[in-house]
């Protein structure tokens, strides 16, 4: 199964930001928080087909997401700020206090 | 609060009532100075300790948006002056921008009972507010930052002297300020360009008006207001050599009116470049001596680690450069801007030691102490922590003396310090550390311990070492309240807030609102403080029109 | 305070109750002319807010925390209780949040800290923290917003994505706001993006730059040695051609008022605060040819005032520990993320803040297995798993105070409707007399040894 690195980006959208205020139960937030950006060329690398789900892996974690085409550059995959991210966070800060929460590579190939 | 108090057998120096070492009783009564107390008194001994009123800082920055700029970005500045906390009391850290609960208990530890911050944003004035309420013990005021702002600009350049006042009234009344406080007028509009001023008469981009028209127009405004205070004014060019042209110039712009000059140390400097460095303390000094119509505090210089924190954004950008220290800048919309670097001043450094010798030259030059005020325009010129420090160089000829020994030597050929013989008595320390102070803001129930004055009051310890003296009160007293009892503090309280009421003089122009919304980017209705957001706070009223 | 201010600016209309000049808690710009419309005690309408800040006052009612002791329904009092037998006993307490609450509440969880020897903490530190810390190593040239509205001709928003994070800072400040020297608003400026992806701010720009991740310290270092007449010896830095900086370094020279806004791209990615320190040092040094000035984007919430009142009370601006007695200050050492990841803290109080749901999985892990208080308004991942949840009343709909925007601008907001729960402020200052009394051995609050007031 191809897998691939990638630079994962995270960060705000207006529906995560929106959907905070239904409480992080609501359906909305978690479709949110739970879907992976890719640009399409890379969706054709990794031979994903719509429906497909799939894994993002790191050192500190994995987590299975949705996938969706995003305006994106090659190389990078985005998902918005929220739990499902927090798996492939490390703990460690580089005694800076801040995660390192943007800019991580991780593998990602296809789930299932 | 129903209490009554005694001290007996100290000798009171009281210079506004004329008492200057005289052994008296004072009589405290819920709070005020009175002719006898009511009932059985607590009685205080003060036999061979000197009795002053609580002491009165007319400038200093201990609270603000821009001092707590200072604070946030100068971690390095705290670490080692850690202040634990206490039962009653508060943890916090001292430094040069010390935490406020700090502030609070340090300024009482001197005997100092009521503080002037001298420089404040309209729009940020809501901040201050709150930090004063965090500084415990002492009363306090604010003066508002006027001197670039935008909408005086304008009305000026259209030659609306009624509106102006109208707009100045306002501002106090929404904000609750206590005077009106010019900073290089023009200069820090300027710097919004990226420049400043040069001379009175530059003409501003835009607004198109002077400094001079700036400085007679808000002096004008502030004596017709009938305010308690003058105008407090930072002059323009601070700290560039040869800069006391510009102080001159400025102060026969407003002969005749009342001026309050700031940190006048600043603005007493000669020579064509910094090579040329040098003293026009004299010069500076002659000129008040024979004006009657100015006060002044000095800003002297503390040899050490200071941070400068102040309005005028262009000088601040020249210090950063001089100084390659970091530096921090907030231009503020439509009012004013800010600079802060972290400074150290060095004995061996020669613009340095004039400095210092420039502020000592000026307290021994004009002779009036009345119109002359102990200041260190904190943090500044160094920390008010050194007030005694100051003090014992004032009043201790021999003291002044060893130091001229370490300093650079350009003091000796470069200022008159060397020569000048004079020891302040302790009479006099008491009017350029209260007395004066309280009669120049207008606060008649400050700085005096007659009948009617507010029971704020300092027990200092006879000690020929003056520094050790002013450094160690006995008993501090506000509201007639033990704060300070056998050199320790023994809990905290609050303090006030001191705020001016103008008179009526008319609402703004219905088009105000609208005019004030295109400037800014708040809605006009949110500006104004609430004063129920102030719990502790007293009243001023302005008097007649001057 | 704000209680009384809910009362002005109100009209009837039948049955609504509408408050003008209300301020918006949520994101940063700190919007202050929200009209919101209220009958029957809720909220039926908002106006002039974004999308955010509508939703923030439409949906004020749903999703409430419920109060509980280790997930068992309780009463307020006695959450209290638990929350302040949590507190007392802790050895190495952990205070954080405090983003989404009023400068009063904040103040209580200061007061508290310094009671009990915490670690105090704010939302700060996984969000602009590197920020300031970078303005602790060089400082900033920086102005507040009205500025840009009324100055900007060149606006670089740079790793930020206010399109969909500060949705009203474009209208009310920076492209199409109408200032006094910028009268044609968008016109009259010009707006450059650049980030490591297209996003709906990059739809807002003139221009946008596509740089590499984790290469903003190069970029601001080639740019600052460009500035200073050096030439570079590589064709490209962080995947742009050297000629696209010199490029953009020629349009903030030739600029009248430049402004370079900010955010997490700099301070999330590798370098963290040094990648501010690159760019707030080329900010200073174009001083020299012309007016240029740099801003994070703060936000969420009442971040800033956090830092504000932490500043001022303990001299430092977040990470502080007061273990000792007094406060102590060390990024790395005292963060929320690394307390929590060398699982050092006994105990948790959570205030206005999720915790648990924006830290990396093994920091939030230590969070859950130690006893911890959640004080929020609404369910989270944090209240989700805490021993005790005191629900509150949310600050800036259901209690007033003050608040701060992104430019450090103070403002307040109002209380527009009731809330049956107390406000934060309330339940910290009750949870610091239980504590007090507790630490005093059962008899009661020490009394302060002079009583204040006139």
């Amino acid at each position: 199964m191809p897998e691939k690195r990638f630079i994962l980006i995270t960060g705000r959208t207006t529906k995560q930001g929106r959907s905070v205020h239904l409480g992080k139960e609501a359906k909305e937030y978690q479709e949110e928080i739970s879907t992976l950006q890719m640009n399409a060329k890379d969706i054709e690398t990794l031979q994903l087909q719509d429906g497909d789900q799939v894994r993002v892996k790191t050192p500190y974690g994995s987590t299975v997401v949705k996938f969706k085409k995003g305006d994106i550059p090659q190389g990078l995959v985005f998902i918005a700020y929220g739990g499902m991210i927090n798996a492939l966070i490390g703990s460690d800060t580089q005694a800076t206090g801040m995660p390192n929460s943007k800019g991580i590579e991780v593998e990602v190939e296809r789930h299932g | 609060m129903g209490r009554s108090l005694k001290i007996v057998g100290g000798d009171v120096y009281d210079p506004a009532n004329g008492i200057s070492g005289a052994v008296k009783e004072i009589c405290i009564q819920d709070g005020k100075i009175v002719e006898s107390c009511k009932g059985p008194a607590e009685v205080i001994d003060a036999t061979n300790l000197v009795v002053m009123p609580g002491g009165v800082d007319i400038h200093t920055h201990i609270a603000s948006p821009a001092v707590n700029a200072a604070r946030a970005f100068r971690p390095e500045d705290h670490r080692h002056e850690p202040v634990p906390k206490k039962p009653g009391m508060r943890s916090g850290v001292g430094g040069t921008v010390p935490s406020t609960f700090a502030t609070g208990y340090l300024y009482t530890k001197m005997g100092y009972t009521t503080v002037m911050d001298a420089a404040n944003a309209p729009i940020g004035v809501r901040h201050t507010h709150e930090e004063l309420i965090d500084i415990p013990i002492v009363d306090k005021g604010l003066y508002i930052l006027m001197g670039n702002n935008e909408l005086i600009l304008k009305y000026l350049k259209a030659g609306e002297m009624e509106k102006i006042k109208r707009y100045v009234a306002w501002l106090l009344k929404s904000l609750k300020g206590y005077g009106i406080k010019l900073v290089n007028p023009g200069g820090v509009e300027q710097w919004k360009y990226g420049k400043d001023v040069e001379g009175l008469d530059d003409r501003i981009y835009y607004w198109d008006v002077t400094a001079r028209q700036i400085l007679k127009a808000l002096s004008w405004v502030n004596e017709s207001l009938g305010l308690p205070h003058p105008i407090h004014l930072h002059a323009n060019r601070l700290g560039i050599p040869n800069n006391y042209l510009t102080t001159l110039d400025t102060m026969r712009t407003l002969e005749g009116s009342r001026l309050h000059m700031a940190h006048i140390q600043f603005h007493s400097y000669g020579g064509e470049n910094w090579g040329g460095f040098c003293s026009k303390a004299a010069e500076v000094a002659e000129y008040i001596n024979a004006h009657p119509n100015i006060t002044t505090d000095i800003g002297q210089v503390v040899f050490g680690d200071a941070t400068t924190i102040t309005a005028d954004g262009p000088w601040q950008y020249r210090l950063y450069k001089l100084s390659k220290n970091k530096w921090y800048n907030l231009d503020v919309e439509v009012e004013t801007g800010c600079g802060i670097v972290p400074y150290t001043y060095r004995e061996k450094n020669y613009v340095n030691a004039i400095q210092w010798a420039i502020g000592l030259e000026l307290f021994l030059l004009i002779r009036d102490p009345w119109r002359v005020f102990l200041s260190t325009d904190h943090p500044n010129g160094g920390p008010f922590i050194f007030y005694p420090w100051v003090i014992k160089l004032l009043m201790d000829k021999a003291f002044r003396a060893e130091m001229l020994k370490r300093v650079h030597k350009r003091v000796l050929s470069d200022t008159t310090l060397p020569n000048l013989d004079r020891e302040y008595t302790l009479s006099e320390i008491a009017i350029i550390t209260r007395a004066g102070p309280a009669r120049a803001l207008g606060l008649t129930h400050k700085g005096h311990l007659g009948v009617g004055a507010d029971a704020d009051i300092t027990i200092y310890p006879k000690d020929s070492d003056r520094e050790q003296m002013f450094e160690h009160p006995i008993y501090v007293l506000k509201d007639g309240e033990i704060v300070l009892r056998e050199g320790e503090l023994v809990g905290s309280r609050d303090g006030k807030l001191l705020f001016v009421v103008p008179p009526d003089v008319g609402e703004m122009d219905p088009e105000f609102k609208t005019e004030f919304e295109n400037f800014y980017t708040i809605e006009y209705e949110n500006f104004p403080i609430d004063a129920e957001d102030i719990p502790n706070r007293e009243a001023i009223p302005a008097g007649a029109s001057r | 305070m704000a209680e009384a201010a809910a009362v002005k600016g109100v009209k009837d209309a039948k049955d609504v109750t509408v408050v003008e000049g209300v301020t918006c808690p949520f994101c940063g710009v700190c919007c202050d002319d929200l009209e919101v419309h209220v009958v029957d005690g809720k909220i039926k309408d908002v106006k002039n807010a974004c999308v955010l800040g509508k939703d923030t006052f439409m949906h004020h009612l749903e999703g409430w925390a419920k109060p509980t002791i280790k997930g068992k329904p309780a009463t307020i009092d006695e959450c209290i209780d638990a929350a302040a037998e949590i507190l007392a006993k802790a050895k190495y307490p952990l205070i954080y949040g405090l983003d989404s609450t009023e400068l009063n509440a904040q103040r209580k969880a200061i007061e508290l800290a310094d009671l009990i020897g915490a670690n105090i903490d704010h939302t700060s530190s996984v969000c602009h923290a590197p920020s300031l810390q970078a303005v602790q190593t060089v400082g900033i040239s920086s102005c507040t917003v009205g500025e840009v509205k009324n100055r900007a001709d060149l606006v670089i928003f740079w790793g930020c994505n206010p399109a969909e994070a500060h949705p009203r800072h474009a209208s009310r400040y920076s492209v199409t706001a109408k200032g006094l020297f910028t009268t044609k608003g968008k016109k009259d400026r010009m707006v450059i993006n650049v980030d490591v992806r297209p996003t709906p701010t990059t739809r807002m720009a003139d221009a946008f730059i596509q740089i590499k991740p984790n290469s903003d310290y190069e970029v601001f270092s080639a740019l600052r040695a460009m500035l200073r007449g050096h030439e570079l010896d590589c064709v490209e830095v962080g995947g742009v051609a050297i000629d696209e900086w010199k490029t953009l370094l020629e349009k903030m020279k030739s600029s009248k008022f430049g402004i370079l806004y900010w955010g997490m791209g700099l301070t999330m990615s590798r370098g963290k605060y040094l990648n501010v320190v690159a760019l707030l040092t080329l900010i200073q040094e174009l001083n020299r040819c012309t007016k240029f000035l740099s801003a994070p984007m703060r936000g969420h919430g009442n971040v800033v005032g956090m830092a504000q009142v932490l500043s001022w009370q303990t001299g430092y601006p977040f990470a502080v520990n007061m273990s000792r007695g007094y406060p102590r200050f060390n990024p790395g050492e005292y963060s929320v993320a690394d307390l929590l990841a060398n699982k050092e803290v006994d105990a948790a109080l959570i205030v206005a803040g999720d915790a648990i749901g924006n830290f990396p999985a093994k920091t939030a892990e230590h969070l859950q297995s130690i006893p911890m208080i959640a004080i929020d308004p609404k369910e989270s991942e944090t209240t989700k798993v805490a021993t005790v949840v005191i629900p509150t009343a949310q600050a800036g709909i259901a209690a007033g105070g003050m608040l701060y925007r992104m430019d450090h601008i103070p403002l307040v907001m109002k209380k527009v409707v009731d809330s049956p729960y107390p406000s934060d402020r309330e339940v910290l200052d009750r949870i610091i007399a239980k504590v007090s009394a507790m630490k005093n051995g059962g008899k009661g609050a020490p009394k302060p040894a002079v009583k204040g007031g006139g």
